[in-house]
């Protein structure tokens, strides 16, 4: 590479991480700065909009709601989509394209459109069956199938699991034992994954939610900005670190395996 | 239990374990599909039936020839404008960031955490997102705007456009551009140096090998990859009501506001036919998304 080149394209570097890193870093400083802003320009910092948080009873009581729906979503969607996936590449190998076509299907159907058809669906189970939040996690289990079913099946495709599974069984393990004792230690790592990727989605829905008439966190954040500018921006800070904390420990987690398939390919 | 259907022809009449077999594996997967048709088929299903259902539960078109309102027009308009803008400034922009990356170390320090950024902030949108915006570009409140009117600088000289259509597709920039590092880092992972030795070696300078080897190779990828960023501002939704809460300006808009009006002119039907559009028209994009892809992933792997 000739110098002249090299240096040019130093400076096209430069520019576009420049650029783009104040693009996207100046917003995500500006929420911070705007949380801890005092009642007027010249007052100094506080963290009274923080501190808030905690005495708005709804807010409250949507982040609790939030979290209890991030928990059960992530367990139904291991206890549904989990045995069933081991279950088809063991017994029903045919089987395996469908299940993938039906799981990877929410990515083109878009949230909105496929909420129009829930809004009967969750009048009934109002009516019949409960109307409490949390029979949202139904809904949200569709919204995490796509992403899930990915990094399940990656976990699975990593290990033998028909030896696995034949070796347990030989030995005596009923299929309870084969799943909790020998697959998913296996694919801890996948099932992990797996959890964040699901919390993480569910903890910053708002489409499901608002357009089903219930109120979970990112609902509360938009209500408590028409009271409290400061205090919704401040849940809105708090959610999105911790999401992003969700999904950086994903990113480093994820790592080691990615490398080994990687070098397994070359 | 491979040859499922040859094992049940032979042992279908006698009783035993043959017999009880299939029935036993197939119960494996009945949940799944339980719950897949109740909250996936069946909604789709209500979705359908409902866009061809007027009030009354007869068969009409009605719904679907109602989408002729010039609101509504305007409304898919807007939303074709919002997402095409988005996803070709998105487009270019990731491309240069994606290339930006892949240019320096492979292994680095700055390629993993511009990766993992991405990751995150691709999937970035919504409530925060337009708080965001409103912290930064705010009429009076906003950290830029206060601090460019400290120098003398206007942003909004004729009306705040924040909440207009060029504010949300500033807004929609901030996740496409990271969706598109995700997505188009692979193909340019495929471009090899010898390429570029090869052209010099020929006596092509760095133009001709964009114009005649790399542009060429890469262009199905970058647009494939740009008409998902389309179908993914098409379908975005919390994002512009939180920006902008009122009005029908972009379709899913339009949708939530037929859907949840509470004047009594809530039109559930419209609101299912407005959908169903929505639906064809991303499926058709990903389609086409997929098959460019798939062209594309013959040069580069």
């Amino acid at each position: 590479m000739s110098r002249a080149r090299r240096l040019k394209l130093r400076v096209f570097r430069v520019a576009v991480f420049l650029v783009l890193g104040a693009f996207f870093l100046i917003p995500i400083g500006a929420m911070f700065e705007f949380s801890t802003r005092g009642d007027t320009v010249t007052s100094p910092r506080t963290l009274d909009a923080w501190k808030a948080i905690i005495t708005v009873p709804d807010l409250v009581q949507a982040i609790t709601a939030s979290l209890q729906l991030a928990v059960i979503t992530s367990v139904a969607m291991l206890l549904l989509l989990l045995p069933t996936m081991v279950w088809v590449r063991l017994r029903l190998p045919g089987l395996k394209r469908i299940i993938e076509f039906i799981c990877l299907l929410p990515l083109t159907v878009p949230a909105i459109a496929l909420v129009v058809g829930m809004v009967p669906l969750y009048r009934w189970i109002k009516i019949n069956v409960s109307d409490s939040i949390l029979m949202l996690a139904l809904a949200y289990l569709i919204l995490v199938l796509p992403y899930t079913y990915r990094t399940l099946d990656a976990g699975l495709a990593s290990i033998d699991l028909k030896t696995l599974t034949e070796a347990a069984r030989s030995l005596g393990a009923g299929w309870g034992t084969v799943m909790m004792r020998v697959i998913v230690p296996n694919i801890s790592t996948a099932i992990l994954n797996a959890c964040l990727l699901s919390v993480a989605l569910v903890l910053g829905e708002f489409t499901f939610a608002n357009l089903l008439f219930y109120e979970n966190m990112q609902v509360a954040i938009l209500y408590e900005s028409f009271v409290s500018a400061g205090t919704s921006i401040a849940v809105a800070v708090a959610s999105l670190l911790f999401a992003f904390a969700l999904l950086m420990i994903l990113s480093f987690i994820g790592r080691p395996r990615d490398r080994v398939a990687r070098a397994e390919e070359a | 239990m491979t040859s499922a259907g040859i094992t049940v022809v032979g042992t279908a009449a006698r009783p035993g374990r043959g017999g009880r077999r299939l029935p036993l594996t197939w119960l494996g997967v009945v949940p799944f599909f339980a719950y897949v048709g109740v909250f996936l088929l069946l909604p789709t299903l209500f979705l359908v039936a409902g866009s061809f259902a007027a009030r009354d539960g007869s068969l009409t078109l009605s719904n679907f020839t109602s989408i002729n309102q010039p609101f509504l027009v305007q409304a898919f308009m807007n939303t074709a404008v919002v997402s095409l803008v988005s996803a070709l400034v998105g487009g270019i922009a990731g491309a240069l960031l994606a290339y930006a990356v892949v240019t320096g170390n492979p292994r680095g320090i700055l390629r993993r955490s511009v990766t993992s950024a991405s990751g995150v902030l691709a999937q970035f949108g919504g409530v925060t997102l337009a708080f965001a915006f409103l912290a930064t570009l705010g009429p009076a409140t906003g950290l830029v705007t206060v601090f460019l009117l400290d120098h003398r600088i206007d942003i909004f000289p004729s009306g705040v456009w924040l909440y207009e259509l060029s504010g949300l597709t500033l807004l929609y920039c901030y996740f496409q551009i990271p969706l598109m590092v995700i997505v188009f880092l692979p193909a340019l992972d495929g471009i090899r140096p010898q390429w570029r030795e090869a052209t010099e070696s020929l006596g092509g300078n760095t133009w001709h090998y964009w114009r005649y080897v790399a542009g060429p190779l890469l262009a199905p990828s970058f647009l494939g990859c740009t008409l998902l960023l389309f179908a993914n501002a098409f379908s975005a939704y919390a994002t512009a009501q939180a920006l902008i809460s009122q009005g029908s300006k972009i379709v899913p808009l339009a949708i939530s506001n037929l859907l949840t009006s509470e004047t009594g002119r809530a039109q559930p039907g419209l609101a299912k036919a407005l959908a169903l559009a929505m639906i064809v028209i991303v499926a058709l994009v990903t389609v086409l998304y997929a098959v460019l892809q798939r062209r594309s992933s013959q040069w580069l792997r």
